[in-house]
């Protein structure tokens, strides 16, 4: 794949746009980045300045609550300014191309894009398009990739299962649209994971889905057999409507995640989600809100995870600043 | 009246029509053959063309090639892209309905048909559109339109409504006697789709433009071509299972011709790695097994012709995320060498790659050309197969250079181009 979009020519990381053609060495070393944000995050003063000066654009071309405040906490601990652009009542509802859009913001001086498109390759555009001083961080696009979220994923499970290379993972669910699963499916290879499994309906599986790395399931008490990590996707109303599966009710009753089902997994299993999640649809609350789930703890890494990508592309975290916390 | 002579002189002339390729001469007068071979007695050439170490074939007849004329000239014109034609050693282009304003009315076919011949580089076949407004809904006027001069109809990227409708336009069109032109598509089946249903799209994350869009399309008009006794063309295939399809509608009989795009004889669903919007083709790029299929179909003559499927677009037209860029290559100017490719490849010997562009279009559509028989119209195309270029700046002359080839070197190249003996393109 072509990802050398990503790096600059001294070969450290200018954009953020997939987890595609990423080292594992550079996936270890951004959860160690984040890793030593967390205690920033828990200060009574949790502001470093390390951004400082700097200008972030949030540019959410699709509605999104929980990514763009955690990327804009993210960005304020940093002490970077940030400028939210609502592109729902911005230039693009009159007309204007989205490249119009960048150049314009552009022309403000800004320092970083982060980017949520519903078209899958909209960062890599926009990525190949801007400035050379200015980076690009993907919040999201389409049904490519969502690499940040993967990558608050991985420190999750890193800090409650440690080592990958003994761990069986499940992600369930709406695996055809979901740019959360096949950047995970990314991150979860790349750190070395003994099994990557997906399980879906026919309907909800991507063509070729062995192609992207990991083992098929249909049946949910199948692909739960012995995981130690079990992600379930959210499952979108527009699905009914576009024939891919009968009913909510349906659903729940074959791929919902319950107690039951989820005894299937190892005792220690985790439970994670992207989120939001719709109760009683891919979900039991029981379960959401059970001693098995992690989703709260991945709302806040996503802070640390954020201030660490974008403290490495933008400030050259790592070489002037490497090693622990500041 | 053009009483000029002229001889084109010391080229390897091949015609497959006629079975010729040998070192010969060619004669023209009046902008006609007159014979290939010795000069008749008395036959004094005005002017002399040198064709050492070039082939001499027919002027290549191209089934899909849009001009964007009337109505979107900011991407091209009819006088822009008829020069690239030219310059490609085209001399007849098939060009599709789909204009802003559709080719659906006479006033139209003539427009197109009167611009072409004022710009004097290619002849144009307007394609009318098989229904109205190509909506899809009501027929075309097509016997107006056959008496404008129209040889086909068809539908291009719009869907027919229904079956139905289809099935009565394919009635209609056959009892005209005209060709009817379909680009198989089922548009439930695309679904807003834009890349092969493989594993490429599929790690992309894009909308996926499965092969049954086109082989359920396909399968329908087969079934309606053989109970209606319609002549039918299916444009621009790409997958493997169509040309099965069809080859197997051939061999019991039924009169059905297909064509391809040549880019498709080239690349493949990787080509959109990277999102690269130059390769947003529709149809999409598919598999190397397809891609195989396309070539080994060309080989046996189940596809009887290589079009351009040439799509010249404003820059504009790439510059978005993937999905929302316009599809389409501009590959008038790629047309040949690409082709040689293929004989260089070993998938076609020269003849028949020359056999593809000339007497198999020709044929097709019911078209005096593609041949160098004698008292034909001297459409004529010089090429040396061995000159290299670059495929870029001045030598670039459609407006249009949304091309994943742009910039590339190749070999062979058109050197002179005649239409009607008149010298259109001269290197």
């Amino acid at each position: 794949m072509n990802t050398s979009i990503q790096f600059d020519a001294t070969g450290k990381l200018r954009h953020f746009l997939t987890i595609d053609g990423l080292s594992r060495e550079l996936l270890v070393r951004i959860m160690d980045v984040a890793e030593s944000f967390s205690s920033v995050t828990e200060q009574q003063v949790k502001k470093v300045p390390l951004l400082r000066g700097k200008t972030i654009v949030n540019l959410f071309f699709e509605n999104s609550t929980r990514t763009r405040n955690t990327f804009e906490l993210a960005a304020k601990r940093l002490s970077a300014d940030v400028l939210n652009v609502n592109i729902a009542t911005s230039a693009t509802s009159k007309g204007e191309s989205l490249l119009d859009t960048i150049r314009n913001i552009e022309a403000m001086s800004v320092d970083m894009f982060v980017v949520r498109h519903e078209a899958s390759g909209a960062a890599h555009f926009i990525a190949r398009h801007v400035a050379p001083h200015i980076s690009v961080v993907n919040a999201g696009d389409g049904s490519h990739s969502h690499p940040t979220q993967a990558m608050l994923d991985m420190f999750t499970i890193r800090q409650y299962k440690g080592d990958f290379s003994k761990l069986k993972v499940a992600i369930v669910g709406d695996i055809l649209h979901s740019r959360v699963a096949r950047s995970e499916i990314l991150a979860l290879n790349a750190l070395g994971t003994e099994e990557v499994r997906v399980v879906a309906p026919k309907t909800l599986l991507p063509i070729h889905a062995e192609s992207l790395g990991v083992k098929v399931f249909h049946d949910l008490d199948q692909g739960l057999e012995g995981v130690d990590v079990v992600v379930m996707l959210r499952l979108q109303k527009e699905r009914m409507s576009g024939a891919f599966l009968p009913s909510e009710h349906e659903y729940f009753s074959y791929f919902g995640l319950t107690q039951e089902r989820l005894a299937k997994a190892k005792p220690d299993a985790i439970v994670m989600h992207p989120g939001p999640i719709n109760r009683g649809v891919e979900i039991d609350s029981r379960v959401a809100d059970g001693p098995q789930s992690v989703i709260l703890r991945q709302v806040s890494n996503g802070i640390a995870v954020r201030m660490a990508v974008m403290s490495m592309v933008l400030g050259g975290y790592g070489e002037t600043h490497s090693g622990g916390a500041v | 009246m053009n009483v000029e002579r002229i001889v084109i002189k010391g080229g390897r002339v091949i015609d497959p029509k006629n079975g010729l390729d040998a070192m010969v001469s060619v004669c023209i007068a009046g902008g006609k053959i007159i014979t290939v071979g010795d000069a008749p007695l008395g036959f004094v050439a005005d002017e002399e063309i040198d064709a050492t170490g070039q082939i001499v074939c027919p002027g290549f007849v191209d089934l899909c090639a849009r001009l964007r004329e009337p109505g979107q000239e900011f991407k091209a014109t009819i006088a822009s892209e008829t020069a690239a034609a030219a310059a490609a050693g085209v001399t007849t282009l098939c060009c599709p309905p789909d204009t802003r304003r559709v080719i659906d009315t006479p006033a139209v076919v003539n427009l197109l048909r009167e611009r072409a011949d004022s710009v004097g580089k290619a002849r144009v076949i307007p394609i009318g559109a098989l229904t109205r407004g190509l909506l899809g809904k009501e027929l075309s006027s097509m016997m107006a339109l056959k008496t404008a001069g129209c040889v086909a109809v068809g539908n291009a990227f719009a869907p027919v409504e229904n079956l139905l409708v289809l099935r009565r336009a394919l009635e209609y069109a056959a009892n005209c006697g005209l060709i009817v032109v379909v680009r198989p598509e089922d548009q439930s089946l695309r679904n807003r789709g834009c890349v092969h249903d493989g594993a490429v799209g599929s790690h992309l994350g894009l909308p996926l433009y499965p092969s049954s869009a086109e082989t359920v399309a396909v399968a329908q008009t087969l079934v309606l071509a053989e109970q209606t006794g319609a002549k039918v063309h299916f444009g621009q295939l790409s997958s493997e299972r169509a040309v099965a399809m069809i080859a197997e509608a051939q061999q019991r009989g039924i009169e059905v011709s297909a064509d391809v795009a040549i880019h498709q004889l080239h690349l493949t669903e990787s080509a959109v790695i990277g999102f690269d919007a130059l390769a947003h083709v529709n149809p999409p790029f598919r598999s190397l097994a397809d891609r195989n299929a396309l070539r080994e179909g060309l080989k046996r003559g189940v596809l009887a012709a290589v079009c351009s499927d040439h799509q010249p677009h404003d820059p504009n037209a790439k510059l978005d995320a993937f999905p929302a860029t316009e599809p389409g290559i501009s590959s008038l100017e790629t047309l040949l060498p690409l082709s040689l490719q293929l004989v260089e490849e070993g998938v076609l010997d020269l003849s028949a790659a020359i056999a593809r562009l000339t007497e198999g279009p020709a044929e097709i559509m019911g078209l005096e050309a593609g041949s160098l028989s004698v008292g034909v119209s001297a459409d004529v195309c010089l090429f040396d197969p061995n000159l290299l270029w670059i495929a870029k700046g001045a030598d670039w002359l459609s407006k249009g250079i949304n091309t994943p080839f742009y910039g590339l070197e190749f070999k062979g190249r058109v050197t002179q181009t005649l239409l009607s003996g008149r010298s259109v393109h001269c290197l």
